[in-house]
């Protein structure tokens, strides 16, 4: 059978070091997620052929674009890429721009047709004669896929395409490319460092750090169970600890872990001995609030208790700090609907309870927690890391 | 006769020649120069720089030294294609082809380095040749510096007096360019003719630097 889809093995040591590989298939939607500097856009640009790693294989359909002997120059690749700025030409019309794109031998009236259907299926029919200086950020952006997919490519490429519009536009454009894609039967990698744009839209998901993947899978696996406390770092775990593995109880399909002085209850993992010290998880969304005025269902899974440190609405939703039993150095984050933190009383200072979902109790390997990047979005994120 | 037509047609030769010989040369230096890093660029960018602030006449006294019939340069060109350098049209030419560099070329990266590298790539990933890339989308984007390099490269040459006195001379319809005459009509004291020259050449400047000036709000008008 032949090879479809598109294999990436990237290594290098300089000018940024890479040891990337990844495979996406026709149809397939891969996002490459990491912090900035962790080399996405660098393995895109590889892919396109605008550069080359020192050591590095891209394989599309079957045909080699790049090995030790093979170099396929970016004008006989056939990758459509939407650029993080879009890299309109400024001199010609949302038209020409198509137009620039398809191939000279379809003849003027073919192109300047094809121009136009291609501006329709991006909704932007009736916009054609304008330059793009009089386009907004979000049709520039809609001229740039047009542009991207008139090649007719073999890989369509997005580097982060939706980051320089406002709030508004990036929800309808991303709610526009989960219905295109579809109808697109190619290969699409998108860059992003936004973990919910990743979540939303991508089948696949491949975590960068420092040009290294370290680890493929659906994205609800990799936001869930990531491999390891550096992944859980950067897909934002918020709740991340040290423990030690009390026992295992294989008939319940069950692990315990020792976390300060509670005893928690998580799903069976063998490979950590009893003994064992570990790294765990959970993710902020699978801690649930224990309700004030009644008992619910799950209370008896892994209750915590604390008071509240810090309780921030945002909007519908409030994020809320627990610090466990009273301990300030011992804080669980968890965020509630506004309207169920405000009929609670959630308040900083009032006591407070809640379960640790079992399922959702994520164990890792062992390592130091102080020495793993500080999370996104962490205001002493701009700090160098404390020694040790 | 007041205007000493002949000069002023050598000038206007030499300013076209010099001007097309430059055309070629400032896209590619531009383009080079805007785009390429490498070993010693900084010495390139420089020494093309240099005759901004070189005194026409040291320019002047070095050319004349190598241009004459038994320097090496001079005696080697006149031994193969029997131009001599000194004193003659050719010389004029190859003298204004270096001191305009600066004047030609620096618009010219400035323009090139104006346009991202994104947006050529995106041309590249759109199947365009380097070739074509230029023609579709780097001219169109960069004529107005390379256009300021041109009229600058053209009024500069006609006005030139150092250089030219230097290694020109002043033949009749060989060396002596409008420049010179005005400065031989002072000489003269023949004020009326020294005056009628000197204000067409200063409305041929001022022309030539109020175009300039139309063509950078052009440039901006694009970017």
């Amino acid at each position: 059978m032949a090879e479809t889809g598109l294999r990436v093995e990237m290594r290098q040591s300089a000018p940024i070091p890479l040891d990337a590989r990844f495979a996406c298939g026709p149809g397939e939607l891969l996002a490459l997620v990491g912090p900035s500097g962790s080399g996405k856009t660098t393995i895109l640009r590889a892919v396109a052929g605008l550069v080359r790693p020192s050591s590095s294989e891209v394989r599309c359909n079957g045909e080699t674009w790049m090995d030790a002997t093979t170099f396929t120059p970016p004008q006989s690749r056939h990758v459509g890429l939407v650029f993080q700025n879009y890299a309109l030409f400024p001199h010609m019309s949302a038209r020409g721009n198509v137009e620039a794109a398809l191939p000279v031998v379809l003849g003027r009236a073919a192109r300047a047709a094809a121009a136009r259907e291609l501006l329709e299926f991006v909704h932007l029919g009736g916009l054609e004669a304008r330059q793009p200086r009089e386009l907004s950020g979000g049709q520039q952006q809609r001229v740039a896929l047009a542009r991207a997919l008139a090649r007719d490519p073999k890989v369509l490429l997005l580097d982060e395409p939706f980051s320089a519009v406002d709030q508004v536009t990036r929800r309808r454009l991303q709610r526009e490319l989960a219905q295109m894609r579809r109808r697109l039967k190619i290969p699409i990698v998108l860059v992003t460092h936004d973990l919910e744009e990743a979540a939303t839209l991508a089948d696949r998901m491949v975590v960068l750090h420092r040009g290294t993947t370290l680890q493929d899978g659906p994205p609800f696996e990799v936001l869930d169970k990531p491999r390891n406390a550096l992944v859980a770092r950067l897909v934002d775990f918020r709740n991340l600890f040290h423990g030690e593995i009390v026992a295992h109880d294989p008939t319940r399909d069950r692990t315990i872990l020792r976390w300060e002085s509670l005893e928690l209850e998580a799903p069976h993992r063998p490979e950590y001995a009893a003994g064992a010290r570990v790294c765990w998880g959970i993710q902020p969304a699978h801690c649930v609030l224990h309700r004030r005025d009644r008992p619910s269902r799950g209370e008896r899974e892994n209750p915590v208790a604390g008071v509240i440190g810090e309780y921030l609405p945002f909007g519908e939703i409030a994020a809320v700090t627990l610090w466990v039993n009273g301990r300030q150095d011992v804080e669980l984050r968890f965020s509630v609907p506004t309207h169920v933190a405000a009929r609670n009383g959630l308040a900083a200072g009032v006591e407070a309870r809640v379960s640790l979902l079992r399922e959702a109790l994520h164990l890792m390997p062992y390592e130091p927690l102080e020495r793993l990047p500080l999370p996104a979005g962490d205001p002493s994120v701009d700090r160098a890391p404390a020694p040790g | 006769m007041t205007v000493d037509w002949q000069a002023l047609a050598l000038s206007l030769q030499l300013a076209v020649v010099t001007a097309a010989i430059m055309l070629p040369l400032s896209i590619w230096a531009g383009r080079t120069l805007a785009w390429r890093q490498f070993a010693g660029k900084a010495w390139v960018e420089a020494l093309v720089a240099l005759p901004l602030v070189l005194p026409p006449t040291v320019l002047g006294y070095y050319l004349l030294t190598v241009f004459a019939p038994d320097a090496a340069l001079g005696g080697l060109v006149e031994r193969l294609s029997g131009v001599r350098l000194a004193f003659s049209f050719e010389g004029l030419v190859l003298a204004s082809i270096l001191f305009n560099l600066p004047f030609a070329i620096q618009p010219a990266q400035r323009a090139f380095e104006a346009i991202p590298q994104e947006v050529r790539e995106a041309a590249w990933l759109c199947g365009m040749s380097e070739w074509r890339t230029l023609w579709r989308v780097e001219l169109p984007l960069a004529w107005p510096g390379v256009l300021t390099a041109l009229v600058l490269t053209f009024a500069h040459t006609l006005g030139e007096f150092g250089v030219v006195l230097m290694i020109g001379g002043n033949i009749p319809g060989e060396t002596k360019t409008i420049a010179i005459a005005i400065y031989d009509r002072v000489q003269a004291f023949d004020d009326r003719a020294a005056g009628v020259m000197s204000g067409l050449l200063l409305a041929i400047s001022f022309v030539a630097i109020a175009t300039v000036y139309w063509f950078d709000r052009l440039r901006r008008r694009h970017g």
